[in-house]
This record gives C-alpha cells, sequence and structure tokens, in this order.
C-alpha cells in the first residue's frame, strides 16, 4: 500500500517536471537558436587565424586572438607585456558600470517602494510614468541628455541662474557624463522589478516590526530589503550588464574620447580588422560577467531567495 | 485550449511576417549606403522614370557593410564603398564588373576620376561624392595660421579644450604621419613613437572626437575641428565666423563610389541607376543634399548657388599636392594602427 | 485599525527621492519635446516657435517607414518573449529543484550576458547562411533575435513575482476543484499580471532601443529607426529627431491611457 502511494507520487513527480520542460522549452528553443548557438561560432573564431580585411581565415587555427587579449608585444621594443590598454579599458568599464548600478539601485528603490505603496488603482498610472519616458529610443535619450548636461545646457543654465556657479561646468566628454547617461538610461530597468516584487509585500510583516519597537530604518533593513531580495537582484542584473557592454553612450556623451569595453570589442570587429580578439574579448567579458553574477546572487541570496 | 491559442498566434505572426515588403512596382533596386546621403529626390526620380521600387537601407562604417555584405544573403544591388574599401571588395570577389566605362553617360565623368587608383579606368564603379578631411576654425577665438595639423596636434593655447576631432582612425592617423615626414602605411618605428606620443599629449588636449560637428562647432561648443569639408562649409552657412583650412604637412582625401554586388538580384535596374547618376543633373541633386562635390562635369550649373563658390569644396593649387588618397595598408601595418589607436582611447 | 495615524507603510525621503527621480526622468523629455518646435536648424539654438520639423518628418518617408517597422518589430518580440517567459516562470518557480532547472535559469539569462556587438556578429554569420538557403530575407530575422534578446528581460520580473506568490491560493482552487487551466486563469494570472506588465513593458522598451544588432542583422530595406539614427549621426541632426520623438510620445503615451482605462473598466 505505502510502494503503491510512493509509485503515484513518483509518477506525478515525473510528470510534473515533464510539463515543466514543456512549459519552458518555446523561450528555452528560442534564446538557443538566436542567442546562444550562434555564440559557439564566436568560441571557434576566437581560436581562429583573422583574415586579411575582417573575418576569418577558414580552417587556420591559432591562439593569438586569446593571448592578444591579456598580453602584446610592445609596438616599439617587442618586449611582451601586459595589454595595460586593453585592461585599463576593461577596469573603466567596470567600475562606471557598478557606479551606475549603485546609483540606479539609490534611486529606483525609494521610487518603486514609493509606488508599491500607493493605492492599488494608481500604481499602474506610476508604473506607465516611469517607463513613458523610455518608450523613445536609446538614441533619441541620450540626445536628449545631451540637451540637459552640455555647457549651454539646461543643468548649467540653472546652476548659474541659482548662483551656484560662475561659470559652466564641463560635464559632456568625461566619465560623469557617461555615468550619468547610463543611470538615466537604465534607471527604469532597476525599477520594474523592484517594483514588481514590492508590491507583493505582506506589510503584516512590516507591521509586526513596528509592534516590536523597530525604528523605520530598522524594519526597511530587517524586514523589507531581504524580502524584496529576488527583485534587487533582478534589477541590478538588468543594469549592471548593458552598461559593461555600452556603446552608444559612451560614444555620444563620452565624445568617443575614452572608450569602454563594448567600444573596444566594436573596434576588433569593425576598423581593427582583428575578430578573433575581438571573439576572445567578448568571451572573457561573459566570463567576467558569470563570476561576478556567481559571487553576486551567492551572497545576496543567503538565506534562500533563489537562483538567477 | 493554451494550445490552439498559440498555433492561431503563431500562424498570425508568421503571415504578417511573411507579408511585410511586397513590392508592387514593376522592378526594385535595393541600395546599401551610408546614412543620411542619399538624396530622397534622386530616388523618386528615378523611381518615376523607371517604374522601379527603390529602398535604401544605411551603415554607418566601411567595415559593417563588408562584414554583412560577404556574409551573404543580405539582399543589396548597390553599395557605395570609400576610395580605400573599393580594392578590397574587388579583391574579396563582391563586385560586379559592371564596366561603367562603356555606359552612355560615362563622358560626364570628369576626367581626374576616371584613372584612379583603386579603380584604374573604372570597370567596378562610378564616383558618387568627393571631399577630404580639414581643419575649422571658429576665427572669432583664434585668428592664426590655420592651414596645418599643429591646430589639433599642437594647439595654440586659445584653443586648448576646445578641439573636436573626428573619430576615424585612418584620417587622425595619416594626418599625424604626415605632420611629422612619414608616409602613409610606414612601418618605421621611430616616426610611429612620435606619432603615439605626439597623439597621447595632443589628446588631453582634445575636448570630444564625436560626429556632431555641423551642430558643435557654429554653436561655440568647439572652437577647432578636425573634420570633413563638407561638414565645415554647412557650419560657415550658420556662422560666418567659421573658416576652413587645408593642413599643409597633408590631408586625406575621400572618395565614395557606387559599386555593383556580384549577387545582386536587380542587376540590371542597378546599372540603370548607375548611368543615372552620371547625368550632370542628377549628380547635382546628390551634392545638393550631403553638400559634398560629385565627380561629374556640368553638374555645377545645377547645384545651388552658394555650392558653387564654396571655398570649402575647390582646392586651392597650392594645398592640392599635400591631399592624398589613402590605400588600404598591409593588415600587419593596420595591426599596429589599431593598436596605436587603441591606446590612444584607453 | 489601531495605528490608524501611524502609517507602516511609509518611510521617511522617499516621497523627495521618488519626486527628484520623475524630475529627472521627464526634465530631458522636456527639452526634447520643446525643441521639436524649434525653428532654427540646430538641436541647441532656439529660434523661435515652428512646426517646420514636424512637417519635414511628415514628408520624409524613410522615418515613417522606419518607425513603424521599429513598432511592429517590438510589438511582436515583446509579446512572444513575454509569452515564451511567462511559461518558463512558470515552469521554474515554486518547486523543489530538479535536474536541469539550473541549466534553464543559465540559458534564458544568457542574452543578457553578452555584449550586444558579439550576439550581433554571430547572428549576422549564421542568419546569413540561412537567409542564402531559404531565400526567406523578411522581417522574421529580425523579430527572432530581438524575440531572443527580450526573453530575459520579461522573465526576470515575472519570474521575481512568481516567487513572492506562494501555493496556498492555487492550492485552494485545487481543493475546489478548479481544472489546472481555470486555476491559472482565474488564480495565478491575475495575481501575476503585475510582473507580466513589467515584463512586457521592458521588453518592448528593449526592443525599440536596439541598435548594434539589427543593424547586422537586418536585410536591404530593414532600417529601423534606431539603425536610421546611427546612420545620421555621422552627419548632421536636426530637430527633425526631436520631432519624431515627441511624436512617437505622443502616440505612445495615447496607446498606454487607452490600454490603462480599457484594462480598468474589465477588472
Amino acid at each position: 500500500m505505502a510502494s503503491e502511494v510512493e509509485r503515484i507520487g513518483r509518477e506525478r513527480e515525473r510528470k510534473d517536471i515533464r510539463d515543466r520542460w514543456l512549459l519552458s522549452a518555446p523561450a528555452l528553443v528560442i534564446v538557443f537558436l538566436a542567442a546562444v548557438g550562434p555564440l559557439f561560432v564566436m568560441l571557434l573564431y576566437s581560436f581562429m587565424v583573422k583574415g586579411d580585411y575582417g573575418d576569418v581565415r577558414p580552417g587556420e587555427f591559432s591562439l593569438e586572438g586569446w593571448v592578444s587579449v591579456f598580453f602584446q608585444r610592445d609596438i616599439f621594443d617587442d618586449t611582451l607585456g601586459l595589454a595595460d590598454a586593453h585592461l585599463s579599458i576593461i577596469w573603466r568599464s567596470i567600475q562606471l558600470s557598478f557606479l551606475t548600478t549603485v546609483l540606479t539601485l539609490i534611486l529606483g528603490f525609494p521610487t518603486a517602494y514609493f509606488i508599491a505603496t500607493r493605492p492599488p488603482h494608481t500604481r499602474e498610472i506610476w508604473v506607465f510614468l516611469v517607463t513613458i519616458p523610455f518608450w523613445t529610443n536609446l538614441l533619441i535619450r541620450t540626445f536628449a541628455m545631451q540637451q540637459v548636461i552640455r555647457n549651454e545646457g539646461l543643468l548649467n543654465n540653472a546652476l548659474i541662474w541659482l548662483g551656484v556657479i560662475e561659470r559652466p561646468l564641463q560635464i559632456m566628454y568625461t566619465d560623469t557624463a557617461n555615468l550619468l547617461g547610463m543611470t538615466y538610461v537604465y534607471l527604469p530597468l532597476m525599477v520594474l522589478p523592484l517594483y514588481a516584487s514590492i508590491e507583493k509585500l505582506d506589510f503584516r510583516l512590516v507591521e509586526a516590526g513596528y509592534d516590536l519597537y523597530a525604528t523605520r530604518f530598522q524594519v526597511l533593513r530587517r524586514i523589507v530589503i531581504p524580502l524584496v531580495r529576488p527583485g534587487i537582484i533582478a534589477g541590478s542584473i538588468l543594469v549592471f550588464i548593458p552598461s559593461l557592454g555600452a556603446y552608444v553612450i559612451p560614444r555620444v556623451l563620452g565624445g568617443g574620447k575614452n572608450m569602454m569595453l563594448g567600444n573596444l570589442i566594436e573596434l576588433q570587429f569593425g576598423a581593427g580588422r582583428n575578430w578573433p580578439l575581438g571573439a576572445a574579448m567578448s568571451i572573457t567579458l561573459m566570463a567576467l560577467v558569470m563570476v561576478a553574477l556567481i559571487v553576486y546572487v551567492r551572497n545576496a541570496s543567503r538565506g534562500g531567495a533563489g537562483h538567477v | 485550449m493554451k494550445a490552439t491559442w498559440m498555433t492561431t498566434t503563431a500562424a498570425a505572426a508568421i503571415a504578417i511576417l511573411a507579408g511585410a515588403g511586397a513590392a508592387s512596382a514593376a522592378g526594385q533596386l535595393n541600395i546599401y549606403n551610408w546614412g543620411d546621403y542619399t538624396n530622397p529626390e534622386l530616388i523618386k526620380k528615378f523611381e518615376q522614370q523607371f517604374d522601379v521600387k527603390v529602398t535604401v537601407t544605411d551603415y554607418d562604417s566601411n567595415d559593417t557593410a563588408l562584414a554583412k555584405v560577404r556574409a551573404g544573403g543580405h539582399g543589396f544591388d548597390i553599395v557605395v564603398p570609400s576610395a580605400n574599401y573599393v580594392q578590397i571588395w574587388v579583391k574579396e570577389g563582391l563586385l560586379e564588373e559592371a564596366r561603367p566605362d562603356q555606359m552612355e553617360n560615362f563622358k560626364n565623368v570628369d576626367e581626374r576620376w576616371v584613372d584612379v587608383p583603386w579603380d584604374p579606368g573604372r570597370h567596378y564603379t562610378v564616383p558618387w561624392q568627393w571631399g577630404l578631411t580639414g581643419i575649422g576654425i571658429n576665427t572669432s577665438v583664434y585668428n592664426g595660421d590655420i592651414n596645418t595639423s599643429a591646430i589639433f596636434l599642437d594647439p595654440p593655447e586659445e584653443l586648448v579644450g576646445k578641439i573636436n576631432v573626428a573619430p576615424e582612425m585612418n584620417d587622425v592617423l595619416f594626418a599625424t604621419i604626415k605632420y611629422f615626414g612619414g608616409d602613409w602605411c610606414t612601418e618605421d618605428k621611430e616616426v610611429l613613437r612620435k606619432v603615439r606620443d605626439k597623439l597621447v599629449e595632443a589628446k588631453s588636449k582634445w575636448l570630444a572626437m564625436d560626429y556632431s560637428v555641423t551642430e558643435k562647432l557654429p554653436a561655440g561648443d568647439y572652437a577647432a575641428v578636425y573634420y570633413w569639408n563638407g561638414a565645415i562649409m554647412r557650419s560657415r552657412e550658420k556662422n560666418p565666423d567659421i573658416k576652413f583650412g587645408y593642413p599643409k604637412e597633408g590631408f586625406p582625401f575621400f572618395m565614395d563610389s557606387v559599386a555593383i554586388l556580384k549577387d545582386a538580384k536587380n542587376a540590371e535596374n542597378a546599372k540603370l541607376f548607375m548611368n543615372f547618376i552620371m547625368d550632370p543633373e542628377n549628380a547635382a541633386l546628390i551634392s545638393a543634399f550631403a553638400k559634398y562635390a560629385n565627380g561629374i562635369k556640368g553638374s555645377e550649373k545645377f547645384m545651388p548657388p552658394e555650392m558653387q563658390t564654396a571655398p570649402e569644396l575647390t582646392v586651392p593649387a597650392e594645398f592640392q599636392s599635400a591631399g592624398e588618397f589613402l590605400e588600404s595598408c598591409e593588415p600587419p601595418v593596420q595591426e599596429l594602427y589599431t593598436r596605436i589607436w587603441t591606446e590612444l582611447q584607453k | 485599525m489601531f495605528r490608524s495615524h501611524f502609517d507602516v507603510r511609509a518611510q521617511p525621503g522617499f516621497g523627495l527621492i521618488t519626486l527628484f527621480t520623475f524630475f529627472a526622468l521627464y526634465l530631458p523629455i522636456a527639452a526634447l519635446v520643446v525643441y521639436s518646435f524649434n525653428g532654427s536648424e540646430s538641436l541647441s539654438r532656439w529660434d523661435g516657435l515652428s512646426t517646420r520639423w514636424f512637417v519635414a518628418a511628415w514628408h520624409n518617408s524613410a522615418v515613417q517607414d522606419a518607425a513603424v517597422r521599429s513598432l511592429v518589430i517590438a510589438l511582436w518580440a515583446a509579446f512572444l518573449a513575454t509569452f515564451a517567459a511567462t511559461m518558463a516562470a512558470l515552469a521554474t518557480t515554486r518547486t523543489a529543484p530538479y535536474r536541469g532547472l539550473t541549466f534553464k535559469y543559465a540559458l534564458i539569462n544568457q542574452p543578457l550576458m553578452v555584449p550586444e556587438i558579439v550576439t550581433a556578429v554571430a547572428l549576422l554569420i549564421v542568419f546569413s547562411r540561412i537567409k542564402v538557403w531559404t531565400g526567406y530575407s523578411g522581417l522574421g530575422y529580425l523579430v527572432m533575435a530581438h524575440t531572443a534578446f527580450c526573453i530575459p528581460f520579461a522573465y526576470l520580473p515575472i519570474r521575481a513575482r512568481l516567487e513572492s506568490m506562494d501555493l496556498t491560493l492555487e492550492r485552494a482552487a485545487a481543493d475546489l476543484y478548479a481544472t489546472r487551466w481555470m486555476t491559472f486563469r482565474h488564480v495565478t494570472l491575475p495575481l501575476l499580471r503585475p510582473g507580466i506588465i513589467a515584463g512586457f513593458m521592458l521588453a518592448f522598451v528593449i526592443s525599440l532601443d536596439d541598435v548594434v544588432i539589427t543593424e547586422f542583422v537586418k536585410s536591404g530595406g530593414q532600417d529601423t529607426l534606431p539603425t536610421y539614427m546611427l546612420g545620421q549621426i555621422r552627419r548632421e541632426t536636426t530637430p527633425e529627431i526631436n520631432a519624431i520623438a515627441t511624436v512617437f510620445l505622443a502616440l505612445s503615451t495615447v496607446l498606454v491611457v487607452v490600454f490603462f482605462f480599457v484594462n480598468r473598466r474589465k477588472t
């Protein structure tokens, strides 16, 4: 009898898992065909010999693409050293992306919280208000941002008018411009998942906290934040990774003077005509992202908030 | 129930996607050209004259265009590569030898542009537009000699922090190599070291490496630029203080030429188009839109009057010899140049 | 009830930050809209009120085609991505770990870990072969590529939402002899809606934004608004771009408002 129950239980479980595979099949297939599969081509390319005018030579293999991500012969004295140009560009990208994530979190969390605590029928209006500016595309938004931070722009004019500064601040064409631009552009990617998560928060738990004489800050830190962690993780990932690969913003707001990783990789596939190096850099970047993710998720989800 | 909904949706999706892009005109022609470079009036005129439906698709770099066409399945008939790329396209076997030199309107092509190094005798390509990279200066900020690359390589005090340089690897490296007396595609390490050191030093005095010159030069955001002549002409039209300089040490010419792709599906229409744009009246339409000179004799008189007299478009005799068309360097040299360029922007 | 004077939901300063966020979000947009009525050729110099750029955009058929194409692609990609992502989220949450679960997470989120340019070049290589084989070079490739990179964006908020929902209500429904479909339709789906809406919006926005992948995957006559504008960066950007953006904004605002009211009447 007991074994019969067990058998039925196992069968049900098997059926459940099969259903779950069926349910996730469309997403898995699409992602595989149009995103993962082609990457194997990239991996292959990173081990090939570069063609004279871009692309690769069919059938010739080499490790050179990989070596030159990190090391290079000095242009002038031929000594082998670290590829410091590549490394410093990678480092700048990581720093700026991290700061962008922090800034969007500082602005996005209170905003999402605020929206989630409005009366239910107005919440959707607020969510729409967050997304409306973003129905215009990235390039237009970047141009719009430029309108605000340029020397004769709104920000400088306002500051001068208020008497805070006398001469316009040079924000355009600096890393600050990149940072402001990315924060502006990626902010809704932080707010939306945070909102979805906070909106579901059970405020009876918060109330219980206050009953136990917790301060508002303690409630926030000890109850709210742990409960909405999945949203924080989702938001941070959605902001951090596109920032790492940003291409248009450094070109327009950063004035193209200082590359970020996206521009460096683009250069290899473009005028640099070194596709194997570009491919190897891309895979390096992916590896970096994955390591960062694993570390982040391990730390952030202590307490079992789940995988990402 | 869910399954039915899914299939219906999928079927509808496929139906709509397959239907999009159907054409009604007798023929078709798909042009792949630089963004914002093709006069819509020119296209309309061609469509009406030959009952051909034309699509124009943009690219923003020679390398993207090359990569796409080489990969195949692109559906383009015509492409407009720059001079230093034409030979690559030919070598890679991507261009149709369309023999424009035997076409009816070829007699209109300026002799200067017939025996060009990248296409001797014009067996493959027809001139589209040409221009050069030079110096644009706001004379209310600086009034010294402007016919030199020193403007952006050893900038005078007044211009420090107000310079914009075109983010074009070849144009910038060419001017700098010439500045130190080297030749294009040089591998001479001594020259290249000077080039790198100079660029790194100069970059700290630049404001930007950006494309929005026609906007920011007249507005005063930039006081000096190293940029294409057509854009500087447009800037001058907005702000008469802007002046154009020809770097006497050396400056690069460019010419984009129209070519037909080997796997073009509408090669006949593409040939009609080639012949069509060698008509002076039509060539003038090209220039009137993008503000660069074309290579067709007699087109001047159909151009807007302000273009006929523009000092930016006619190179003075004394600077003629300083200009050079950049050939495509050998791959190892190209790699050296890429690395200098990367170091500049690290 | 006892604490009617004490709002447990409030947090000090959050209102102010929200105010600032919305101000910062709309300031550039406002500038953009104002300058679309600029009479001058320049994006920055104000030269009197004029609608000339709207007229110019209206007569520019390339812009119109590109804009419509962008919208069509974004709607399809967002729809397909949200649909696939919702199912995938249901399949990967609220369960004991099973073999393949981590693999699914990794696969679904994979498009996020790759810089666009990499996917772009990879897709160029693969799709162009397919285009040559099949002879089909329609918008399907772009929709497919967009759907793929939109899926994780749709998936994350939906999953975050699901994860904070427990199974009590669904179990209750099952106890009341609801079929699985009925339970899903009447219990899970309504609860999940905010997540789905957030996911759809994200996917839509991400698809509208895409430049690099589109640039590489597009075939002849398939410029979208972003690739059209990328082509223009090298030359001159006039307030025509602002005018287009303003029209887009107005349209999407109208759409959103209509959607909102239709939706509200139903519930």
